[in-house]
């Protein structure tokens, strides 16, 4: 190992993590600040720290069950996403078939709209089968984005796997679930970690659609946050808090499937 | 390698064309249907044809728009395609340092984009902010709302900052998943570092790497609320970009026919780039695969 | 070209107590310059371990590698100059065929001339000539191995070349193939080749000399027809032949040899008292005269004809025994009742699984 290498890596790592923590370490500062400290001074610390923005998320009612509407239907969509594109990938990149080219890069297409055009259908469409302020409408509309990208993701692994493996698990007696399940996934380790990621996380942060489909009981943090502007001006403080949380459970998202995107592919013994 | 033709796949991708197919082509139709309407009231509607699509062609704002807009993807991918590969071969492979790494490196994507742009407004004051006044006190005269160049570095280094963590997890997925041995074949063949990277690396995340420049390329072309919370498009129109321009369309002017005419030209832009950029990335792959006699 | 010495253990806990602590139990052992040998053994006998230490991807825990009498224990792959080939094939996708080949030299630094001529004269043997100017990208699996073990090849002062089990993904017809190919480059080149395998066609095929390992130690080294003639363990008995070795638990005692009840007739060899195992092959297991007192009574429980022999398996009290016949042999019916003879020059005795007699 060439150790001055080493050195030029990790000093441009720690850039980068100093880069990435500033403006967050710049919000959590905020959280723990009042309004009125973040907009008439400037502070490495807070000078009058305060948890009274965190109180008023988890105990105003409108903002805790943000939180859980947005973990429900973002679960749901991860799921789905993930469920539907395994067995396409898997079609996309063993076999040939009529259209596959096409079809593929169709799916991608459908994140190449700015999602305001489909505010309006999705509102028509959703009000006309009475699913409007419901977790299911949100989670099934953000298939449209998170299904491409999940196919996407999931052929590119499969398709660094050598076909020879499923040959020898045929040869070897496996049926295809139990060779999917016991030999396949296992390979495809990283793409899956990241694939169900990204859906949770595109879905999250999601605002317009999740916006337009709920009003009550399905409002979703994102929207609850965007109505922080009262008669006194922005409530920077209590955003800074919301959005600190909002990390959360992104973060408790990728360190579960931290060792799915580390570990990769390990060849073992046929 | 060839693929067996095997038209049962369609069974398995049946569930994927459902689910996306309904959210996409009913929409997608009525987009179309308004954009060849006249919607002067809820009832009174007429063909116009074409019409609307030769009128918004000739806006002079829409040709400022998509001209920065342009611009902004191009720096984007320029900035953030090799930040991310760079970051991604930096990174730890395994042990705390790797988890630890990659939770801090996902922090600014989980973060809803529109905290994203209030954040960067407070961060980027010279009064309040700590990115403000840290330029401040280097003598730098700083203010993005007042320089048009300034407003459009700021949003660009916020959507670096938000953005080249995808890049740099999807490389980080593709390069775990090179086997060990051509890492130990390349030591046996006495390899430099240039050249593990170079030749076993990059070809090797060939496949996420096109992921990752068509996504950031739709996606910042299609970019919208970050740079709407920070600039509010301005100074002028120095940060005022395509989606933006849509919106003031369609949601200011009330005007549906145009507003639908234009989200298909927007559509059909990003679908053009996109096809060339992913055909000349595949035949780039397949020129490889088919073993093609130089 | 080198003489590899190896005198060594390895194990991934810091301080081996027992024998399960270790991956590779205390072993020496000598590769002579020039030879072909076989590692052999089933997964996770630690084959792969002594592969990889000695082509220098990992450090052993205790003990040192030499080659020529040089300690090269820390020295990188490079450093030995030996080249290893993968269970799968390890090429540089970019690249052509001849621009794989030439890699480890150009990284040597050898003039372009000599590189051109040496990568002719490799590619030639490995009958790729043709091919020189395809993308390696697209050929076959076997063709990617041939690439694989050319960019070994090609360096004239390769010291060894180490083989993990290259033929795994290899479709079956062609494996014959570069077998042969590899015997022709042993042939040539006079190289010191180490081959892996858990397959022992391959290992009898290809090797001079068979190390046969389980879980950790090298039970016996010698030549296929040692091997098989003599296993030194029950495990080379069992392991090697198709199908292995037949074992029987018997007795030794004042009296003599005696298998359960029966008593079997003396021997002229010397055993040590006490219990032991008898192993003879069902190649050697013979038929003997159906009121052969000496003999061990069984029944033929099931006959199956291999096309190349006849397979008979008997059943003696509780134990299995399994007789190879020619094809055109006399063949018992199942249920039958015969008597096998097991004593005879090809029989083995086993004390505590280790070969005494």
């Amino acid at each position: 190992m060439n150790d001055g290498k080493f050195q030029k890596r990790s000093v441009l790592l720690l850039l980068y993590i100093a880069f990435a923590l500033l403006p967050i370490y710049w919000m959590v500062n905020m959280s723990f600040k009042t309004n009125e400290e973040i907009l008439s001074s400037f502070s490495l610390f807070p000078q009058h720290f305060t948890w009274a923005n965190y109180k008023t998320i988890f105990t105003d009612e409108s903002w805790y069950s943000g939180y859980i509407n947005s973990l429900i239907y973002v679960a749901i969509n991860t799921v789905i996403s993930i469920t539907v594109a395994l067995p396409a990938a898997y079609a996309f990149s063993r076999y040939s078939f009529l259209g596959d080219k096409h079809v593929f890069f169709w799916l991608l297409t459908n994140r190449m709209t700015p999602p305001a055009v489909f505010l309006l259908p999705f509102f028509q469409l959703y009000s006309t089968m009475g699913m409007m302020d419901t977790h299911i409408a949100v989670a099934l509309a953000h298939l449209l984005f998170n299904v491409p990208l999940a196919v996407w993701i999931l052929e590119g692994f499969m398709s660094g796997i050598p076909r020879e493996i499923d040959e020898t698990a045929y040869i070897d007696g496996y049926t295809f679930p139990r060779f999917f399940l016991t030999v396949f996934l296992p390979l495809i380790k990283a793409g899956v970690g990241v694939a169900a990621f990204f859906c949770f996380m595109f879905s999250w942060v999601e605002l317009l659609l999740a916006r337009t489909l709920t009003s009550v009981n399905a409002k979703p943090i994102v929207a609850t946050m965007t109505r922080t502007v009262s008669a006194s001006g922005m409530d920077w403080a209590v955003l800074a808090a919301a959005g600190t949380l909002t990390i959360v459970p992104g973060a408790i998202v990728i360190w579960f499937v931290r060792h799915y995107i580390a570990k990769g592919f390990a060849m073992g013994r046929v | 390698m060839n693929k067996p033709v095997n038209q049962k796949a369609w069974f398995l991708i049946l569930p994927v064309f459902i689910c996306v197919a309904f959210s996409a082509i009913v929409p997608l139709m009525t987009v179309v249907n308004y954009s060849v309407q006249d919607i002067i009231s809820p009832e009174r509607r007429v063909f116009v044809g074409t019409e609307w699509f030769a009128s918004v062609m000739r806006d002079e704002d829409l040709h400022a728009a998509l001209w920065n807009q342009l611009r902004f993807s191009l720096a984007v991918l320029a900035v953030e395609i090799p930040l991310g590969i760079g970051l991604a071969l930096a990174m730890p492979a395994q042990g705390w340092k790797s988890s630890a790494t990659l939770v801090i490196i996902a922090l600014s994507l989980l973060i809803p984009w529109n905290v994203v742009g209030t954040i960067w407004q407070i961060f980027g004051r010279a009064d309040i902010g700590l990115m403000g006044a840290t330029l401040e006190k280097l003598g730098i005269e700083y203010s993005y709302t007042g320089n048009a160049t300034q407003a459009w570095l700021t949003v660009l280094l916020m959507d670096v900052w938000h953005w080249t963590p995808l890049v740099a997890l999807l490389c980080y997925a593709g390069l775990r998943s090179i086997p060990d041995a051509y890492y130990q074949a390349a030591r046996i063949d006495g390899a430099s570092k240039l050249a593990v990277f170079r030749y076993i690396q990059l070809p090797k995340m060939r496949g996420v790497l096109m992921i990752a420049v068509l996504l950031r390329f739709m996606d910042s072309f299609m970019i919208y609320t970050e740079p709407f919370v920070l600039t509010g498009g301005g100074p002028g129109n120095a940060t005022t970009f395509l989606s933006q321009y849509l919106t003031q369309k369609a949601v200011g002017q009330f005007d549906l026919g145009p507003a639908a005419a234009f989200s298909l030209i927007y559509f059909l832009i990003i679908l053009l780039f996109c096809f060339v950029l992913y055909n000349w990335m595949q035949r780039v792959g397949t020129a490889d695969k088919e073993g093609v006699a130089e | 070209m080198a003489r590899i010495d190896l005198d060594l253990a390895h194990s991934y806990k810091p301080n081996p107590k027992e024998d399960g602590d270790y991956a590779l139990l205390p072993l020496k052992m000598s590769f002579v310059d020039g030879g072909a040998y076989a590692l052999l053994g089933p997964s996770g006998c630690g084959k792969t371990t002594m592969l990889n230490i000695m082509s220098g991807l990992l450090v052993p825990s205790h003990g040192t590698v030499k080659f020529d009498g040089k300690d090269v224990t820390r020295a990188t792959p490079q450093e030995r100059n030996i080249a290893q080939v993968f269970q799968f094939p390890v090429i540089y996708d970019t690249m052509t065929v001849a621009e794989n080949l030439a890699f480890p030299l150009k990284n040597r630094k050898v003039p372009e001339a000599q590189i051109k001529q040496r990568v002719g004269q490799i590619a030639e043997m490995l009958e790729m000539s043709h091919q020189l100017n395809l993308r390696a990208a697209g050929l076959a699996a076997d063709q990617k191995q041939k690439i694989s073990l050319g960019r070994g090849l090609v360096r004239p002062d390769v010291s060894a070349v180490l083989f993990d089990e290259p033929l795994t993904v290899i479709d079956p017809h062609l494996k014959w193939q570069l077998r042969r190919k590899l015997k022709q480059i042993h042939h040539e080149l006079k190289l010191t080749l180490i081959y892996v395998t858990h397959d022992q066609v391959e290992a009898l095929t290809f090797a001079e000399q068979v190390v046969v390992m389980t879980r950790g130690k090298a039970v016996q080294v010698g030549p296929a027809e040692a091997l098989f003639e003599r296993p030194a363990h029950t495990f080379v008995g069992h392991f090697i032949g198709s199908p292995g070795m037949n074992f029987l638990p018997v007795q030794m005692g004042a009296s003599g040899l005696r298998i359960g009840d029966q008593a079997l007739p003396a021997t002229t060899r010397t055993l040590p008292m006490g219990d032991l195992k008898l192993g003879i092959r069902p190649e050697y297991l013979a038929i003997a005269a159906a009121d052969d007192p000496n003999a061990l009574p069984a029944t033929v429980t099931q006959v199956q004809d291999i096309g190349t022999y006849i397979l008979v398996n008997c059943r003696a009290g509780e134990h299995v025994m399994k007789v190879r016949l020619a094809p055109d042999a006399v063949v018992p019916a199942p249920g039958d009742a015969v008597r096998l003879q097991v004593l005879g020059e090809h029989t083995c005795f086993y004390k505590n699984e280790e070969l005494v007699a």
